[in-house]
């Protein structure tokens, strides 16, 4: 059983000039964590406005839990939980009367569904008598969760959940995505930070409104083509520059304090070549080494394969 | 009203007839038909000569008449003062040059359901008009936009509402202030500006009730029409402040406008509000008076609120 079906949605702005979502197709299954990554103005959101009905694709279909986004809005508005990019409760209501009110719009009540939304409005409970406007970036988001899940829905809708939130915040975010998940909601997620990637079950690549791969993480890391080589030296920025100038080389672009290096031939020495070419360049401390490409590599190879 | 029917009641008349400032309805009509033409709005002004016209001025060198002006509109009635005054200088003059010793026409006037000419008991009502548009329309206009400028509209979008909900929802705090404001308004009007309250106080605040509807709707439509606050203010402000201000009569005359702007006229609220509200405070007038009133609003709320939901975005953009 699919949760989600997108079929060819396109969906473009200012009459055709920016196409946001191009020619998209993929498939979400019943309680599975699916995240949708891609960079700022990939076109994520736009997804997220389509399936959660509150934008027309200009062409393809989509199905929300089996009904149609354009024919059966309300009903899809029914079941889904949504929580927008941008913060959308009341910021001059108190965190106890935003969720009060979320819960009347949907004619239930806090006590109904206090059991899903134990874990996340614990953390917020002692300052449920302050103005939402007022929480930190991480309240917020727990705050705007805890709304979107107060009417038990079928399906969760994360637009960029986690941006703006501190590293710990985070963290225990995806941990309490992890929980919901365990309760059989699906839950369709979108970032643009590499490292929750790894969280999800699925994930799809989306770059410049084109999904570039979809699948498992493991896997998209697994079918990175060619070996990646890090490389430092005591000079990392004259390194790069040095590295790009290098024939042989494909790719060379900073990864934290490495340089990730990928050669043209894929069957090269790349350790001893980078290294001589490197000290050919009065390059000292010379460090070579294999490493295991990580998914921030793939979704790199993979964007620029799509713009070559 | 012509009792005298004698050569100077006649010849004066035909003064009046020639100058362009009259028209003159008719030349008997009864004190009863008076006072009905006056509520109806039909006259302005009445001239009544007594029996003896002509005799007094000719015995005693010295007649009166009568002028009865509608003082619910101070500024028309001092002009037509002003101008039958003047006609009858004029032909008091012709009338002395011919007969000598001086005769005397003496005016007798007084400004009816307003003796004093009080200016304020004009301008109250339309004031009332001005602050309930403001409150209503102003206030309003502003809500629903306001939660597509936050971002809030996306949220509740995404949720089982209806349409119409929102819009009574938005709409039912400010018609609760309004009613606050226009008690306000009636208790200083009555006890500090002496307006009179003749008419009945529950058919004012069934007018009021819609007129207030009629503000109210067209807030919302405005609210649902426009995309930022600033819009939706600057549209309320100037499309709706200025054209109460200009076209509901409490400023300018709309008799002296030319002939587009008071048809213009009728489809400003203001205008039938602030004519409903001074034939039930100053006139006591009941509803088969002000019906014209009642129905133009009812006509212009249901107009409002339907395009107002018509209007109202169940997506974003």
């Amino acid at each position: 059983m699919k949760s989600l079906i997108l079929n060819n949605i396109t969906k473009t702005f200012d009459k055709g000039a920016i196409v946001a979502v191009d020619d998209v197709s993929f498939s979400v299954n019943e309680g599975e964590l699916f995240g949708l990554i891609g960079p700022d103005g990939a076109g994520k959101t736009t997804i997220f406005r389509i399936l959660s009905t509150l934008l027309l694709a200009d062409k393809g279909e989509a199905v929300v839990a089996g009904y149609d986004v354009k024919k059966d809005y309300r009903s899809i508005r029914n079941i889904i939980g949504y929580m927008p990019g941008r913060f959308s409760l009341y910021q001059d209501l108190t965190v106890h009367e935003n969720l009060t009110f979320f819960a009347m719009l949907f004619g239930t009540s806090i006590e109904d569904n206090y059991e899903l939304i134990k874990d996340i409005y614990d953390q917020i409970k002692p300052f449920s008598n302050r103005r939402a406007g007022k929480l930190s970036g991480g309240m917020k988001q727990k705050l705007a969760l805890s709304c979107a899940l107060i009417h038990k829905p079928k399906i969760l809708f994360l637009d960029e959940p986690t941006t703006g939130v501190d590293v710990v915040s985070r963290h225990e975010f995806w941990e309490i995505l992890k929980r919901l998940k365990s309760q059989g909601i699906t839950i369709f997620v979108s970032t643009a930070y590499m490292d929750e990637a790894m969280k999800c079950e699925r994930i799809a690549l989306i770059q410049k409104g084109k999904i570039l791969s979809i699948n498992t993480p493991e896997k998209i890391i697994e079918s990175y083509p060619v070996k990646l080589f890090g490389a430092k030296a005591d000079d990392i920025y004259s390194l790069l520059k040095d590295l790009r100038e290098f024939e042989q080389v494909e790719r060379c672009y900073p990864f934290g304090e490495w340089l990730h290096v990928t050669m043209k031939d894929s069957n090269a020495d790349g350790i001893n070549l980078i290294k001589d070419y490197a000290l050919s360049e009065n390059h000292k401390q010379v460090e070579v080494k294999i490493i295991e490409p990580n998914i921030e590599d793939s979704f790199i190879r993979l964007m620029n394969d799509q713009q070559t | 009203m012509d009792n005298a029917k004698d050569e100077h009641s006649e010849k004066l008349i035909n003064k009046f007839k020639a100058s362009t400032y009259f028209s003159i309805s008719e030349k008997q009509i009864s004190y009863v038909r008076i006072e009905q033409e006056f509520k109806k709005g039909n006259i302005k002004a009445a001239i009544i000569f007594p029996a003896q016209f002509s005799s007094d001025l000719t015995t005693s060198k010295k007649a009166q008449i009568q002028v009865l002006t509608d003082g619910t509109e101070p500024n028309v009635a001092k002009m037509l003062l002003q101008y039958i005054t003047s006609i009858t200088q004029d032909y008091q003059q012709v009338l002395n040059s011919a007969i000598p010793p001086a005769m005397v026409i003496i005016p007798e006037i007084s400004m009816l359901y307003n003796e004093e000419g009080n200016g304020s008991i004009n301008f109250v009502p339309g004031v009332m008009a001005l602050i309930l548009m403001i409150v209503c329309t102003a206030l309003t206009s502003v809500a629903v936009v306001r939660e597509k400028e936050l971002g809030t509209m996306e949220a509740l979008l995404v949720s089982p509402f209806k349409p119409i909900m929102v819009l009574v929802a938005k709409a039912v705090p400010y018609l609760v202030l309004s009613l606050i404001n226009l008690n306000f308004i009636l208790i200083l009007a009555v006890f500090v500006m002496n307006v009179p309250m003749q008419g009945n106080i529950f058919l004012f605040f069934f007018l009021s009730m819609l007129f207030i509807s009629t503000s109210l709707s067209m807030g919302l439509l405005i609210s649902n029409a426009t995309d930022s606050q600033q819009v939706a203010l600057l549209l309320s402000m100037v499309g709706m402040l200025l054209p109460t201000l200009i076209f509901s009569g409490f400023i300018f005359p709309l008799e002296n406008m030319p002939m587009f702007f008071q048809w213009f006229a009728y489809i400003v609220p203001a205008r039938w509000y602030y004519t409903g509200v001074k034939s039930i405070m100053l006139k006591g007038l009941d509803i088969s008076y002000i019906w014209k009133e009642i129905t133009a609003l009812s006509v212009m709320t249901i107009i409002f609120l339907s395009i107002a939901i018509k209007k109202f975005k169940i997506r974003l953009s």
